[in-house]
């Protein structure tokens, strides 16, 4: 059953310092003596580690990169946002609490989101004093942006690169504990299993990488930071090694899974151009605010250089469809609109799968110096992974897979339906509702690892005590042989493929039938695809033993056999939710004009998913008492 | 297009390593190198032979995972780019690329193209950081910050640890890595009260991990995939000697 989700009692600008006075605490001297395991190193991960490792709670943190700077935070790019209102454009907390609920299409709880809203300013304070090199006015004072779903600009950046230096500093502040001592770092170690004893988190048991050894370790709680599972679609804009096991270990171990299937598919990405490219480049959201997005109006151009095309012949179809919003329309619209002008024929570049986004009249308003102090390094990436020089010829861009708001179910702590078992940043599921907006990413990794953490943990664990279960308990010793076992099964797999063949495989059934548009009919069908390909697995892979050392394709293999159960759980949950919100697009519920048509009577909900005794589907009802539920609109 | 790969391959650290060749033929020049090394991969593990070991994860340049030398130079010394940012149109029909692990410094070899760089967060640890902990941060903008001085600490804090600079390096030193991390936060205010402690700290912590001290040979400057100058280490030589 679904727990409460906590709300602090009190009108919504009052429940968090409500919540923070009332929460129970642990005194200085009696916090070397809890141990908190912390999994994953983003900037939910490291931020939490470090907040509590300030807090001088004994740390042990877990990541399977070589070195926690590698988190995939690293490549986020535009910017983070927060309601300073340094520009004097009418932000404030309230705004970007509503526009964040709004742009999540009213699936998401108020208390959260305003939580969030509300911390998203202590961030850039925080920020800034680590040493991180926001852009700057001649003033000295901090710059912001616009970015898509907001009229206000609020968004602050560190060029193209302001996840590299949010993830840079929250690196060097965790480095800083283990310096001091209160953290203890294990890179190369990935998360193989939680362990749970009633309904309580009690460890983990984590591989060695290396040279495969596989250890139990006991904590007092365990924190979840592992990010989203867009890699689910194999291409994606993820990282390669991004990965949805820890969350489906958890799901498994009775963690309540919310909304699996909204998943969020990037408007500019650059498009693929063969079928072994390994991943999707996103280019990003931030160039929409000067670069204009059109393909043209006859099919017969398409192969025309762009630059030939005369004015009249192009279709700028967002500034046409959204006048208000135009370029700026958030992502699953801009997502969708892309998909409906390339299904009509019109998209561009090899397979037709392109639009074009281009800089020509921003270059001629702007010069070129100020286009290249924005956007410098992303025009220098485009080029070199297509060879074209957006300088000259406008981009390319299509969607393609990049976030996932669907995660692990968490109350207003942060802590999942499994006791003690705290999830935060993109794994969890709580603050984006069905469509996250831009630069909203890093803010809520960082609220919940810097601000929201080093609160409920210490409540937590001031009101359950220490866990007693040591690691040479039963529990622990039966769930490190279903990990050795199970390591052991895959590699006596006998197929005739690489684990890489058969994840394209499951990523293109899903990204055919449960990506940016879906129908009962596709899905249903997906679902008899998933279920045959997770049968067919031990027949289809081949995992060479490599003894003791690193091995990739072992790796990569768990990790398949984890996200062909979430590929199900999602097809399950995209049938269930027969309404179209945020990024999921069901076909038989649109508008007249095409726009999605969301079922507030029916589908106010969280859909929270269960693994025991089979799959089984509960519901947190969604009310809205300060943001009445409107149609969004952006037109 | 047809390349000829000579790859280094070494099952772990205590057993001797050897070149394999390769060929990959008929692949598109749209493939990155490592794309086509998946590929090789792929047909590998059908052959049921171990597959080719190297680090990658982000595939855009950013992360710092991959890198190995190509051809001798480190990510293949193209300006600006890291190894998965190198696309096969960059090689001509029929070349033949050796691939070859960073070595240099405490480096040691885990598998094939893997490399232990773990020392780089050893630095880090000793003084790469501004201690402020949550709850001390003054309202941002009360640091001011002078543009030129924001863009030239951000210059430096590009920096994405991949490992170019030391593999470069005929002493082996990391020093291009150590100076790049106390030119970004001492330049800044926020960095200060502690600029001097934390030179001398990280350079001391750079030496004792094993690496080469550095004689500007400059090697380091010219494969660094995100263009960080050497002067970064004349400041940090000065700031730890203030």
């Amino acid at each position: 059953m679904i727990p409460s989700a906590n709300i602090p009692p009190g009108s919504i600008d009052k429940k968090w310092s409500n919540f923070k006075s009332s929460c129970e605490l642990v005194a200085p001297a009696n916090r070397r003596k809890f141990r908190i395991l912390v999994v994953g190193t983003g900037l939910a991960g490291a931020s939490a580690a470090s907040a509590l490792g300030e807090q001088g709670y004994e740390v042990l943190v877990f990541t399977y990169h070589d070195t926690p700077r590698r988190a995939h935070s690293i490549a986020a790019q535009g910017g983070i946002n927060a309601a300073k209102n340094y520009r004097n454009d009418g932000d404030s907390v309230f705004r970007l609490f509503a526009e964040t609920l709004k742009g999540g299409d009213f699936r998401s709880r108020e208390a959260n989101v305003y939580r969030l809203a509300e911390i998203s300013v202590q961030i850039i304070d925080h920020c800034v004093a680590l040493g991180v090199p926001f852009a700057r006015d001649y003033g000295g004072y901090l710059d912001t942006r616009s970015f898509g779903g907001t009229r206000v600009a609020r968004t602050f950046y560190a060029r193209g690169q302001t996840g590299q230096q949010l993830l840079l500093a929250c690196y060097s502040s965790l480095l800083r504990q283990v310096d001091l001592g209160n953290v203890k770092i294990f890179p190369n170690h990935e998360m193989l299993d939680l362990v749970v004893v009633d309904n309580r988190a009690v460890g983990l048991i984590v591989r060695n990488l290396l040279n495969g050894s596989i250890h139990r370790i006991k904590g007092d709680c365990v924190i979840l930071a592992t990010g989203g599972y867009s890699n689910v679609y194999y291409l994606s804009t993820n990282a390669r090694k991004s990965n949805a096991s820890a969350i489906v270990r958890a799901f498994k171990r009775g963690a309540g899974f919310a909304n699996p299937c909204f998943t969020q598919i990037h408007p500019t990405c650059i498009p693929a151009t063969s079928e072994h490219q390994s991943k999707l480049t996103l280019m990003s959201e931030s160039l929409r605010n000067d670069g204009r997005v059109w393909v043209p109006r006859n099919q017969e151009d398409k192969s025309k250089d762009p630059r030939l095309i005369p004015e009249k012949d192009r279709f700028y179809y967002l500034e046409q469809w959204y006048p208000s919003y135009g370029n700026l329309t958030p992502r699953d619209i801009a997502s969708r609109a892309a998909k409906k002008v390339c299904d009509e024929g019109l998209g561009v570049g090899p397979m037709g799968l392109g639009v074009y986004l281009d800089f020509a009249d921003a270059i001629k308003r702007l010069g070129k110096d100020t286009i290249a102090e924005r956007y410098g390094n992303l025009f220098e990436m485009y080029q070199s992974i297509t060879g074209e020089n957006p300088w000259e010829v406008p981009m390319r861009i299509y969607p393609g897979p990049h976030y996932t708001m669907g995660g692990l179910w968490v109350d207003y702590n942060l802590m999942s339906t499994v006791s003690g078992l705290f999830v935060i940043g993109e794994a969890n599921f709580s603050d984006h509702g069905a469509n996250r907006l831009g630069a909203s990413a890093l803010m809520q990794g960082l609220a919940d690892g810097f601000f929201i953490i080093p609160y409920s943990v210490p409540h937590f664990l001031a009101t359950n005590g220490k866990n007693k279960i040591s690691e040479d308990s039963p529990e622990f010793i039966v769930a490190e042989k279903a990990v050795s076992e199970r390591i052991k099964r895959v590699l006596s797999y006998q197929g005739n493929h690489a684990v890489s063949e058969i994840h394209r495989r499951l990523g293109k059934i899903l990204w055919d039938k449960c990506g940016m548009s879906r129908s009962h009919a596709g899905l249903t069908n997906a679902l008899s695809e998933v279920k045959e390909l997770a049968e067919a697995l031990p027949k289809l892979i081949r995992v060479i033993d490599e003894g003791e050392g690193l091995n990739y394709a072992l790796e990569h293999a768990l990790r398949l056999e984890d996200f062909v159960k979430l590929g199900e759980l999602m097809i399950l949950d995209a049938l269930e939710r027969k309404e179209s919100c945020g990024g999921h697009f069901r076909e038989e519920f649109q508008s007249e004009d095409g726009e999605a048509a969301r079922n507030d009577e029916e589908f106010a909900h969280v859909s929270v998913w269960f693994n025991q005794n089979g799959l089984r589907l509960e519901t947190e009802k969604l009310t809205f008492e300060y943001v009445k539920p409107t149609i969004r609109s952006y037109k | 297009m047809k390349i000829y790969l000579k790859i280094w391959r070494q099952k772990n650290y205590s057993e001797p390593g050897f070149f394999e060749d390769f060929c990959l033929d008929e692949v598109s020049s749209d493939l990155s190198l490592l794309e086509a090394l998946d590929l090789l991969n792929e047909r590998l593990t059908r052959e049921s032979r171990r597959p080719i070991s190297f680090d990658s994860d982000c595939r855009e340049g950013i992360c710092g995972t991959c890198g190995f030398l190509i051809n001798g130079r480190p990510h293949g010394g193209f300006e600006g780019l890291t190894t998965c940012q190198v696309y096969l149109r960059k090689f001509k029909n029929e070349d033949t690329l050796v691939l070859e692990p960073f070595r240099g410094g405490p480096f040691r070899i885990i598998t094939d193209l893997v490399v232990d760089r773990s020392k780089f967060d050893e630095i880090i640890t000793a003084g790469g950081y501004i201690s402020a902990s949550v709850g001390q941060a003054p309202e941002a903008n009360s640091i001011l910050v002078p543009k030129e001085i924001a863009e030239e600490a951000f210059d430096a804090a590009a920096c994405i640890g991949c490992g170019a600079c030391v593999a470069a390096c005929p002493n082996g030193s990391a020093m291009l890595f150590t100076s790049a991390k106390i030119y970004h936060l001492n330049k800044l205010p926020q960095g200060r009260p502690e600029a001097k402690k934390r030179a001398s700290r990280m350079i001391s912590k750079m030496i004792e991990s094993g690496f080469g001290a550095c004689s500007l040979h400059g090697e380091c400057e010219t494969v660094c995939p995100k263009k960080i100058s050497l002067k970064v280490i004349n400041f940090a030589l000065r700031e730890a000697r203030r």
